[in-house]
């Protein structure tokens, strides 16, 4: 195409355009999960454990059966059971084993909020008295909540058939250590001993939840025949349908899923919850059942991200030149195994070029919920250990933080820890720009520090799948499989009006069921606009393809005396005169009478998404007083590719920044000594308000991908990777002392001015 | 359970409806009237989600009951624009790009109107502790500080 890796001479894209969902969320007529109703549906309420963990000695639902207004009341004996995977394990698991104990409790419960029993009644009322009514014997057993002391001997045990794998197969007794995953290059003991200095450090991270504002809500309908519809607020509703289906035991095709609109997601909406509980609840009752969580159900019993333990070690020469870094970390992965590992393992050292390298990532269970995705999941913890000591090695090399970055910055053919090679990459360029920002440069008043903090992530590509159709009034609809989740709708539009060079508002996207469209993965891992918009590219060059050959059929020509320029077919000069072109509209009125509608579908595996990275500087300032930290200046300067709709990519560098100081300074996932969790709420888990955060500065590299038509790279994740460490960087300069626990709280930050003050620092 | 018949003007029209004593203007509005563009975060006052108009003040409706509301004044997001035409803050919204998800959007256009009728030219720090009480997990603020400055600025210079 025309435009192919060109910089310039694009009509649509890169230029800021109203969403086409806009006008429907201004107005509230944008239905969300929770705004669907469906006549005669009754109302699901899941019954779940005040305790960490415990055995389930018996449940007695008669009471709760018997209310007036009950139509069913479910235990795990309603859910199928599915053997435990074996070894050798994918990457990232999806155990049934486990999904299906994580959805309803079977003869343990596992964490404070495991869900126990459902009910099904006329009313929410109804639901929740009859949750009351419910007697569960539980016989309390001992919890755990820290990794690194759950995976010692001596801690109890949650799951008795759990092993740690290894290469040498499977540990002889249970563990709550499932795997570690190690990514090594080069020679440490070397490399540390040609460094001038080393820093050791440890660093800890708590849970943090997604806090997306809409909480988790679905619909089911199931019939006498076996099909179901699921109405499902959810990051990708293909992957909604292949769980339900496996666990249920269900026919793919006779489970149809409709995404809602979603209200955030960064990564909890990637998996099920409610779903297979609501879909047993209808089939057992043959009524529609509604399943909406309310707040606290949410922080407690749907996955926050993992929190870490992490051991570093980095040595460098006087010159800055890092010879050796090695890092072990133990990640949290809740109650059942799958602690984002392999990524972390990735990230640690992935934006330098260490030669004697290592990373060692530990998957552990503990009595917390099992962790779910977050925005570059096993990332931002990686990154704040990983950034911390670096910037402290810099610090103590009297190092500008950028330049010792800038001299071990990987470039084009540099490997990560992991293997994977870089393309092209915009790292020095994101760099260098953070060098010359007017930002970087501004003077601190007291009590102020600024800090610095670079993220690293490779992006996600996968299976995408687009039905593209041209109308006789010659407008075009754009159907995806994905949930648009923060304006993807948008950059669908855009990219399909450039391909076929019309006005956007003849493109009309949407969002298709699983019945509609072929499969397509999550909107996650940041790979819709790359994916899917390849996806939607290809569809609608097989539109223009199938025009040009429409126009050809009628002047008699061969296609390739056919071409498509800015809308229209074109007859070239040296094939027939009188005959100039015909407009998009006038071939979408001629097809039906030649020959039948058009369209174009793609259904792509994409791969080459590339990484990107994301540096962050961020100015605070400390009371030294009450320890409270306000963030004065925040600046994101990051490689995008290419910026389909910059409205959008701003929007999501400014929201992973924010999401990054909460992260670092507010958001913990917090315990009484039962293991209960104490702050269920917004008001005790306090994300960052209007009045927190300043402006967030965006600058955006265009470092193009050379894998997608337009250019693009994933923009969502390496965003929030850096911000956690960029912010604890300028807290510990504004203080002018180390700190190594998330999140930076007042008092934390207090404690830390006193002990230095004490030892006369 | 007997429901209490009450009488309210919403968006400008006489609405009657039935609730139980513990029933809360959110629920009424979403469960009762079908009107779902307010919309449910939190359930407990933490999120300004919810947030609506009655009789001028911004309130989250999950936080008052339906009963106390007979012969009140509400108004939700599906009054805000004029028949076809967008409120200036709507339009400011989507120019600004100041949604992501949009769940937040209903409650901080409400939020950001009663501010405006209130101080039509506020500063940043204004708009900012204005919307404090609303929650927004997608945007960190900033493009929905911008659209409602702008908001102010069309709206005091139109009158
Ligand atoms: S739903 Fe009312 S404040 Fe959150
Ligand atoms: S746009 Fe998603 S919460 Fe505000």
């Amino acid at each position: 195409m025309a435009n192919e890796n060109s910089t310039t001479n694009y009509k649509w894209v890169g230029k800021r355009t109203r969403r086409p969902d806009g006008v429907d969320k201004v107005t509230g007529r944008a239905r969300y999960g929770d705004d669907m109703t469906v006549p005669g549906m009754l109302y699901g309420k899941i019954l779940r454990s005040p305790h960490a963990h415990a055995k389930i000695l018996s449940i007695d639902t008669s009471k709760a059966n018997a209310l007036k207004g009950v139509k069913a009341v479910l235990t795990s004996a309603e859910i199928p059971d599915h053997p435990l995977s074996q070894p050798p394990y994918a990457p990232i698991i999806n155990d049934m084993h486990d999904i299906s104990r994580n959805v309803m409790a079977r003869d343990k419960v596992l964490y404070d909020g495991h869900a126990v029993a459902a009910v099904a009644a006329t009313s929410e009322r109804i639901a929740r008295q009859a949750l009351k009514l419910i007697d569960v014997e539980y016989e309390v057993l001992p919890h755990v909540l820290d990794p690194l002391e759950a995976a010692g001997r001596a801690a109890p045990i949650l799951h008795e058939d759990q092993f740690t794998y290894s290469a040498d197969g499977l540990s002889d007794k249970p563990s709550n250590l499932f795997r570690s995953i190690t990514g090594q290059r080069g020679d440490l003991d070397q490399g540390f001993a040609e460094a001038d200095i080393i820093v050791e450090r440890e660093f800890t991270s708590e849970p943090v939840h997604q806090g997306y504002i809409e909480p988790l809500a679905c619909i089911a309908t199931a019939s006498e025949d076996n099909c179901v519809e699921l109405w499902t607020t959810t990051q990708g509703h293909f992957v909604i349908r292949a769980l339900c289906a496996k666990l249920l035991n269900m026919d793919l095709a006779k489970v149809r899923v409709t995404a809602s609109e979603i209200g955030g997601g960064f990564g909890g909406k990637n998996t099920v919850y409610g779903e297979p509980v609501a879909i047993r609840l209808s089939q057992m009752t043959g009524r529609p059942v509604r399943m909406v969580m309310t707040r606290t159900e949410v922080f407690r019993a749907s996955g926050p991200t993992v929190g870490s333990r992490t051991r570093i070690k980095i040595g460098a020469r006087k010159d800055g030149t890092i010879t050796a870094a090695d890092a072990e970390t133990w990640y949290q992965a809740g109650a059942f195994k799958g602690a984002p590992v392999g990524r972390a393992a990735e990230t640690f050292f992935s934006s330098y070029t260490i030669k004697n390298a290592r990373a060692v990532v530990h998957d552990v269970c503990v009595n917390r919920p099992k962790v779910a995705a977050y925005r570059a999941p096993g990332a931002p913890m990686a990154a704040y250990a990983a950034e911390g000591a670096i910037n402290e090695l810099a610090s103590r090399l009297a190092m500008d933080p950028v330049d010792i970055r800038i001299k071990n910055a990987v470039r084009e053919g540099d490997e990560s820890l992991m293997g994977t090679k870089y393309g092209q990459i915009g790292l020095l360029d994101v760099l260098e720009k953070v060098k010359s920002h007017d930002h970087y440069s501004a003077p601190l008043g007291n009590n102020q520090g600024r800090g610095f903090a670079l993220g690293y992530w490779m992006h996600g590509g996968g299976l995408s799948s687009v039905s593209a159709h041209l109308l006789d009034d010659g407008t075009v609809t754009v159907a995806t499989g994905n949930p648009d989740i923060g304006g993807s709708r948008s950059s669908m539009r855009v990219m399909a009006a450039e391909e076929l060079g019309v006005d956007i508002e003849l493109i009309k996207p949407i969002v298709a069921d699983t019945g509609s469209m072929g499969y397509s993965h999550l909107t996650a891992g940041s790979r819709t606009t790359f994916a899917t918009g390849m996806a939607v590219i290809f569809a609608v060059r097989e539109i223009i393809e199938k025009l040009r050959a429409l126009a050809a059929k009628k002047w008699r020509l061969t296609i390739d005396q056919v071409t498509w320029e800015a809308g229209q077919a074109v007859a070239s000069s040296s094939s027939r005169g009188g005959i100039q072109s015909l407009s998009l509209k006038e071939l979408a009125a001629m097809a039906t009478k030649m020959g039948g509608a058009i369209a174009g579908h793609s259904e792509i595996n994409a791969g080459g998404a590339g990484a990107a990275f994301s540096a962050q500087l961020v100015d605070v300032e400390i009371d030294p007083e009450t320890g409270f930290v306000t963030p004065l200046r925040y600046t994101v300067v990051q490689d995008v590719g290419r910026a389909i709709s910059p409205d959008y990519v701003e929007g999501q560098m400014q929201g992973g920044a924010v999401q990054g100081i909460g992260w670092a300074l507010n958001e913990a996932y917090i315990y009484d000594d039962q293991a209960r969790l104490q702050n269920t709420g917004f008001l005790d888990y306090r994300m960052p308000v209007a009045s927190d955060v300043p402006m967030i500065d965006t600058v955006l590299v265009e470092v193009p991908n050379p894998n997608h038509p337009y250019g693009v790279r994933g923009v969502g994740e390496p965003c929030l990777v850096s911000a956690p460490a960029a912010v604890a960087n300028a807290v510990e300069n504004a203080i002018g002392q180390t700190m190594s626990s998330l999140p930076l709280s007042p008092p934390k930050i207090l404690k830390r001015i006193d002990e230095a003050q004490a030892a006369g620092g | 359970m007997p429901k209490h018949q009450i009488t309210t003007t919403i968006n400008g029209d006489e609405v009657d409806f039935g609730c139980h004593a513990g029933q809360t203007l959110l629920d009424v509005l979403r469960t009762e009237l079908g009107m779902t563009g307010t919309k449910n975060g939190c359930g407990s006052g933490d999120c300004g989600a919810c947030t609506v108009i009655v009789d001028g003040r911004p309130v989250n409706a999950c936080l008052v009951l339906g009963v106390e509301l007979q012969g009140a004044e509400i108004e939700t997001i599906e009054g805000m624009a004029k028949g076809r035409t967008l409120h200036p803050l709507q339009q400011k919204f989507l120019d600004h790009a100041a949604l992501q998800c949009g769940i937040c959007t209903p409650g901080i256009l409400n939020m950001a109107k009663a501010l405006l009728e209130k101080n039509p030219d506020p500063t940043e720090t204004e708009v900012r502790y204005g919307l404090a009480g609303n929650l927004c997990r997608c945007t960190g603020y900033d493009k929905i500080v911008r659209a409602v400055l702008d908001a102010a600025a069309d709206m005091r210079a139109n009158g």
